[in-house]
């Protein structure tokens, strides 16, 4: 009679370390982590040799310094007496301002492009075609200086606005003007402001920045209000959605109440602060009044917008091709009317397999918007890792910021990311 | 019955006896016709979007085409470009009405080359060959393997060609690789194969750090061929675009395939290096990592060391795109199914086995268009560089605009340098769709 048992293995070999499968795994990360761990240290000891050799500490006090620098594009206020901190604020608020701008454009120019992409109309489909490839296959560098150049050299200068035969004329109702010193749009002001009515100018002569000290109440308010409205036009659809579970029947005018419970509030607030816009007006040389965008926003906000909408709408397409014919002709035997098609059977399959690369979309676009320095806008790099950095020699930390800003930025994004995937993904075994 | 069948020829003599032969369709349901109604006018909205279509299709032809054929190639600068234009006559009131595409042909020389000098315009162009013929067995496996040698030669010929100098320093760096292939030829048997991998990594490595200068240096003494040495500040235009990216994109595919494996891996601490390192270099812009190239690289290296910017940014270029390729080949190991893991394992290979005769071999094939798309973004990422100091392509068309014979001009250096990226990367989405298609396996 065999005994099938392994003789017992009685003592440790060192070689085991590397010929044993269940130690090797051990002897490789230990390996790995000297390696790592030696790597960086040769960094960082590095580093303070060549900072000491150079005179310098790693202190990041000058934040809290005087600036001395002015912003030509801002959000919040800021003067060249301002700390070097807030104008990296401002750049960060400038960055988040044209992402955000640049995702909403992109978002509606790549859902049309896609949708007409997948027409079947030859001649529509084709012109699409030719944007995406166009887009996708050209550096996005050109595209913001090509814009660029449009806005300085193909616009009308102020001066032709002038007189009774005008060479140009505004638009959209005598309330924007296109020039090439870039578009002046209307101002919102609150005549009954909760913090005084006061318009700030800056000592620049440049109409102060887009969102004055004291018409942040006003803002806040307006924005109190809006959120309010949502979620109160949330609850009243889960109110509606329960009623139609429980009797059959949708309260009729479910969709009108919600709309109300939205727009009402926010423009009650809006009355009540006595909002008016203030029109663009040429005075002198040049336009006063309004917001004036300047052609550096105005160049790197579409480029970015076109640029990604070429990819947003490859992604769209791939998410409708994604749903498979017969979920639609299912949802047709049924008996389901083309709208309810779309927006219960093919929308929700396809938002699985569009959002994640969208997200990701915007996250390209935010940080590609750090190209901002080929037209001079005011972004986080320009000032934290530009002028900020030049004027101060502070590379390391002002660098270190810079990408911890960039990095938490994406982090943030990707963590919602994956929230969202989880939440959507399809539970299989 | 004869009567009966007479009877019936009688009664049946109007039908016809033979087929009529086929008539044509309508024209309005085949043809052209039918596919216009069917493709541009199925309804009234379909027609509309036609019609809008063909307009702005004839906006945009009627504007820019008169300028663009009507261009001049044969002027020294704007103002003899306008001065031949208002010779010609008719050419209304506004600043330029046709392209003065002389512009092209005043800087060829610069848009391509940088300040390469002139008499040496032969290196890069036999260069480009080179590393065409190279790349094309790889490209097209119809042609003989044996062009595959060529391949494993052609980095360190180009190399040589491009910067010149001493004909030792490619073969000594190449000297490396022979050493670690050989590690691993005649030591697995010895070694066995963990210590061979070892082996093979890091005597090469201590070859490179220690050896390769004095072996160039000595070898030079004695035998000093070479060809004239060009500084890496000489590049420029499309020549440092095509070198930036052709070197990044040949170095971040391995690394890319290691970091993923890396990021699959079971180990902890290889694991979590490889998350942190992809993450980090992802979640920055490359903007931000060419200016810490240029300004922060020398605070991390051994004090008194300084090292060509040129090379910096293909090692940033590299490391970035690396990241993004790691990423892509992960999604394509997530996406093989578990059995072909499992089945790897029950044959008996060995980690690095199974990877390289089952795993990678699939994931890569499905990872194709997400690795090309990464390859297209890192070559249009290389006019980035403009941003510290190196003339590519834009660098040198705001420089081309500085000059006063050519102050003024946008738009023709701006359609020529678009149209010359457009072919390089739709080339490259196309040839990625070829390798789709023939590599695809399942029979939808």
């Amino acid at each position: 009679m065999a005994t099938l048992t392994d003789p017992p293995q009685p003592s440790f070999h060192f070689s085991q370390l590397i010929y044993d499968t269940r130690y090797r795994s051990l002897t490789i990360q230990v390996v790995a982590f000297i390696l790592i761990m030696w790597g960086l240290f040769e960094l960082v000891t590095n580093a303070i040799q060549n900072l000491s050799a150079l005179g310098k500490d790693f202190d990041f006090g000058f934040l809290g310094n005087r600036a001395g620098y002015d912003i030509n594009q801002r959000l919040i206020e800021y003067s060249n007496d301002s700390t070097h901190g807030r104008a990296a604020f401002v750049g960060i608020l400038n960055t988040l301002l044209v992402a955000f701008l640049g995702c909403v454009f992109a978002t509606i120019l790549g859902v049309i492009a896609g949708v007409l992409r997948l027409s079947k109309n030859w001649i529509v489909g084709r012109l699409m075609t030719v944007y995406v490839e166009g887009f996708r296959n050209i550096p996005l560098l050109l595209w913001i200086i090509v814009i660029f150049a449009v806005m300085t050299e193909g616009m009308p200068q102020p001066r032709d606005f002038r007189g009774e035969d005008a060479e140009a004329s505004m638009i959209l109702g005598q309330s924007v003007a296109v020039t090439n010193r870039g578009v002046y749009i209307p101002n919102v002001v609150f005549t009954r402001s909760l913090g005084g009515n006061e318009m700030s100018e800056a000592a620049d002569g440049v109409p102060a920045a887009v969102i004055p000290a004291v018409s942040f109440g006003d803002w806040a308010l307006f924005l109190v209000a809006l959120i309010g409205g949502i979620v109160v036009s949330g609850i009243i659809g889960r109110w509606g959605k329960a009623k139609q579970e429980a009797t059959g029947i949708r309260p009729p005018g479910l969709f009108w109440m919600r709309a109300a419970s939205v727009v009402l509030p926010a423009a009650l607030v809006l009355i009540a602060l006595g909002v008016t816009l203030d029109y663009p007006e040429l005075r002198g040389f040049n336009f006063t009044g309004g917001v004036h965008l300047r052609n550096s926003l105005i160049a790197l906000w579409f480029a970015l917008s076109l640029y990604t909408g070429a990819f947003i709408a490859e992604i769209v397409r791939a998410g409708i091709m994604s749903v498979s014919k017969g979920q639609t002709e299912a949802s047709s035997a049924l008996g389901m009317r083309a709208s309810w098609t779309m927006n219960l059977v093919v929308l929700p399959q396809a938002m699985r397999v569009i959002i994640p690369p969208l997200i990701s979309q915007y996250l390209n676009l935010t940080k590609n918007s750090s190209l901002a320095l080929a037209v001079g806008y005011m972004d986080v790099r320009s000032t934290l890792g530009g002028i900020t950095i030049n004027q101060t020699g502070r590379e390391l930390e002002g660098m270190l910021l810079l990408g911890a800003f960039y990095l938490a930025t994406s982090l943030i994004i990707s963590a919602v990311m994956n929230v969202y995937n989880n939440s959507v993904k399809l539970k299989e075994r | 019955m004869s009567e009966l069948h007479s009877e019936t020829a009688l009664d049946t003599a109007y039908v016809r006896t033979e087929m009529l032969p086929e008539q044509t369709p309508p024209v309005t349901v085949s043809g052209p016709i039918k596919w216009a109604r069917e493709n541009l006018f199925s309804s009234v909205w379909n027609a509309l979007m036609t019609i809008i279509s063909i307009y702005v299709i004839y906006v945009v032809l009627v504007a820019i085409l008169p300028w663009m054929l009507n261009g001049i190639w044969d002027a020294g600068s704007l103002n003899e470009c306008r001065e031949i234009r208002d010779a010609r006559g008719g050419s209304g009131e506004h600043g330029h009405d046709v392209a003065c595409w002389a512009v092209l042909v005043d800087r060829w020389d610069q848009l391509m080359f940088g300040f390469y000098p002139s008499d040496l315009y032969w290196r890069p162009i036999l260069a480009l060959a080179l590393f065409l013929t190279a790349i094309a067995p790889v490209l097209y496996d119809s042609l003989p393997r044996k062009m595959l040698i060529l391949t494993a030669l052609m980095p360190f010929l180009c190399f040589w060609l491009l910067w010149g100098g001493s004909i030792w320093t490619p073969i000594v760096v190449a000297l490396g690789f022979v050493l670690g292939w050989a590690v691993v030829k005649f030591g697995e048997g010895t070694l066995g194969s963990m210590l061979a991998t070892i082996g093979a990594i890091l005597v090469p490595i201590l070859f490179w750090m220690y050896l390769t200068g004095p072996l160039i240096s000595g070898l030079h003494s004695i035998l000093p061929i070479g060809i004239q040495a060009v500084e890496s500040r000489a590049f420029g235009g499309f020549l440092l675009a095509f070198v930036i990216g052709a070197s990044g994109i040949i170095l971040s595919m391995p690394l890319g395939v290691i970091l993923a494996l890396g990021r699959q891996s079971d180990l902890f601490i290889i694991n979590k290096c490889s998350v942190i390192f992809i993450e980090v270099i992802r979640g920055v812009p490359l903007i931000v990592w060419l200016f810490t190239a240029q300004l922060l690289l020398g605070y991390f290296l051994p004090p008194g060391s300084n090292f060509d910017l040129m090379v910096r940014v293909i090692i940033m270029v590299t490391l970035f795109s690396s990241a993004y390729i790691a990423e892509v080949i992960r999604g394509g190991l997530a996406a093989l199914p578990r059995g072909q893991y499992e089945g790897a394992d029950s044959l008996g290979l060995n980690y690095w086995q199974s990877m390289q005769l089952i795993i990678l071999p699939q994931a890569l094939k499905i990872s194709i268009p997400g690795i090309v798309s990464s390859f297209i973004g890192l070559f249009k990422d290389t006019v980035l560089v403009v941003f510290i100091g190196l003339f590519d392509p834009i660098g040198f068309s705001n420089a081309i605009r500085a000059d006063t014979d050519w102050n003024g001009i946008y738009w023709e250096l701006f359609i020529f340098i678009g149209l010359c990226f457009f072919i390089c990367c739709f080339g490259m989405s196309r040839y990625s769709q070829y390798l789709e298609r023939k590599l695809a396996t399942d029979h939808r």
